[in-house]
């Protein structure tokens, strides 16, 4: 008779700590906030939005209007949603564009950055944008603003959705792309300009 | 006992609240309300009967070792012949079941004959459209929330959903049915008697889903003409200054964003029609009755009532409250 193997009962070590570590690295694992009630906040940024560069005497860097809503999941849909409802899409599509500007590529009549939306949405705009101020409340327009900067990929990739029914730039694009700089409007740099 | 005692309880229920399915108001419901009593009676006696030859069993196999008597030489063929016996029963059960399951939902599916009313219903997180359609466009109206219907007269209502599946449940009147985005099914009812029925979603839809109620009011057909011509005239413009700035507070303020009001410029299709409110028994979908302090609450923070609802909270000053108020008890 031949004595059969010993089971190796020896514990790889490394691969047991590793095992644990991921373990407990899951209990650090959080649900992303989902506001609904919102103490409505977001004090409107009047006199910190910016228009133009030029300012007389001394630059200011100018102060940015932190958005809570930029970076949540929940609320870029939650603006997207609002984007139907409150039919931005009868002019703007989804994204693309008709009667009014498209949203979805990096031409920024009115500026790219936060208080520059809000303040579009809330102010209206020459030749057709309606004011919205007053009949949004303010959070829902920052909603919105999350929603419209993800359509530029100009939200973190994470909060935005990897699954809509509506039209997109092209497939994958709210996933795939990094979050890019507001972009001024204007010329590529000549580094990105296609070779003639 | 148990059985009973389950039994007595279920009647106990159905006795304290409108919504329940052991009181029919209606043939639908009542076959389903039949099948649902004949289910009970005949499981009490199987349960009955399969618990008293057990206990009957146990006794008689006692009584034989207290005796020391030796087990009958046939009692291998006798137990076989029992275990057959109860095998066949339960097959013919189930196959009665079966064929009575199958009978009830044949009589429920197919159209009704008559002159039906057709009622659209419309699905929403978390509230119900109900449009009323007309051959003329003035004889055309939306409600939400509350479904008229004559007595005696079978009412089609065709589903569909705008944003997830939802499931309309009248218990009183007729079995569940989905409402599905996209495609059309229809579900049909009628009420012999006259009452105030209250249903719910059925198919859990998110965050509100206990708080998507709707009720359907069955009255006289004489009753529901008249509420019939009433629902079709557009809202009556305000006549005095307080209902007159109600309106300017609604007209200018977020409420237009969604509601409808008709007779004004107010035509979003997003929330509830709200040209004849003051004529709903509820408010939110069945959370809270229509009073005006519910519906101040509601219009303030409607968040702290249905967390989650799409309705945002409202900051408005308080006269102006007072007067948006005044105008939405005005909308009969």
């Amino acid at each position: 008779m031949t004595a059969l193997p010993e089971p190796r009962m020896r514990c790889h070590l490394p691969t047991t700590l590793c095992a644990v570590l991921l373990a407990l690295a899951l209990t650090a694992c959080d649900r992303e906030a989902r506001r609904f009630r919102e103490s409505p906040p977001s004090a409107t940024p009047e006199g910190l939005v910016q228009l133009s560069p030029l300012e007389p005497g001394v630059p200011t860097t100018p102060v940015s209007a932190r958005n809570v809503y930029l970076e949540n999941a929940y609320a870029v849909s939650e603006g997207e949603r609002r984007f139907n409802s409150y039919n931005c899409v009868g002019c703007h599509a989804h994204g693309g564009g008709g009667m009014g500007p498209p949203l979805m590529d990096d031409q920024w009549i009115y500026g790219s950055a936060p208080e520059n939306i809000y303040e579009t949405i809330v102010e209206g705009r020459p030749n057709g944008m309606p004011s919205f101020g007053g009949r949004i409340p303010s959070y829902q327009i920052w909603q919105l603003v999350a929603y419209v900067r993800s359509l530029s990929a100009l939200t973190p990739s994470g909060t935005r959705s990897a699954r809509t029914d509506h039209m997109m730039m092209f497939p994958g694009s709210r996933t795939l792309q990094e979050p890019e700089q507001p972009k001024q409007s204007g010329r590529p740099p000549a580094s990105e300009m296609p070779p003639s | 006992m148990l059985a009973a005692a389950t039994l007595l309880a279920l009647v106990a229920c159905g006795h304290a609240v409108e919504q329940s399915a052991l009181h029919p108001a209606g043939p639908q419901a009542r076959k389903v309300s039949d099948l649902w009593w004949f289910a009970l009676i005949v499981s009490t006696v199987v349960y009955v009967v399969t618990i008293g030859a057990l206990l009957w069993a146990a006794w008689r196999a006692r009584r034989r070792e207290h005796a020391g008597a030796p087990l009958p030489p046939d009692s291998e063929r006798r137990m076989t012949r029992a275990v057959a016996a109860g095998v066949g029963a339960t097959v013919a059960l189930l196959l009665v079941f079966f064929v009575y399951d199958l009978s009830v939902g044949r009589t429920l599916s197919p159209p009704p004959g008559g002159d039906p009313l057709t009622i659209n219903v419309i699905g929403h997180q978390w509230w119900w459209e109900v449009q009323y359609p007309d051959t003329t466009p003035h004889g055309r109206f939306t409600t939400a929330n509350e479904i008229h219907v004559p007595v005696g007269r079978p009412v089609v209502l065709l589903l569909t959903s705008t944003d997830v599946i939802h499931s309309i449940w009248v218990p009183n009147l007729a079995g569940k049915k989905d409402l599905i985005p996209g495609y059309t099914q229809s579900v049909w009812f009628q009420a012999d008697t006259a009452g105030v029925y209250r249903g719910q979603c059925a198919e859990f839809c998110g965050h509100q889903h206990a708080k998507m109620a709707l009720v359907v009011v069955a009255e006289p057909p004489a009753e529901f003409q008249r509420w019939l011509a009433q629902s079709r005239q557009p809202a009556l413009p305000p006549t005095d200054s307080v209902t007159r700035r109600g309106q300017e507070v609604f007209l200018t303020g977020p409420c237009v964003m969604c509601h409808a009001i008709d007779g004004t410029p107010a035509g979003s299709n997003v929330g509830p029609n709200l040209t004849h409110l003051a004529s709903r028994r509820t408010l939110g979908a069945g959370t809270l009755p229509n009073t005006r302090g519910h519906l101040a609450g509601w219009i303030v923070d409607p968040q702290r009532v249905k967390p989650g609802v799409w309705m945002p909270p409202n900051q408005l000053a308080p006269r102006d409250l007072e007067a948006l108020l005044t105008y939405l008890q005005s909308l009969k």
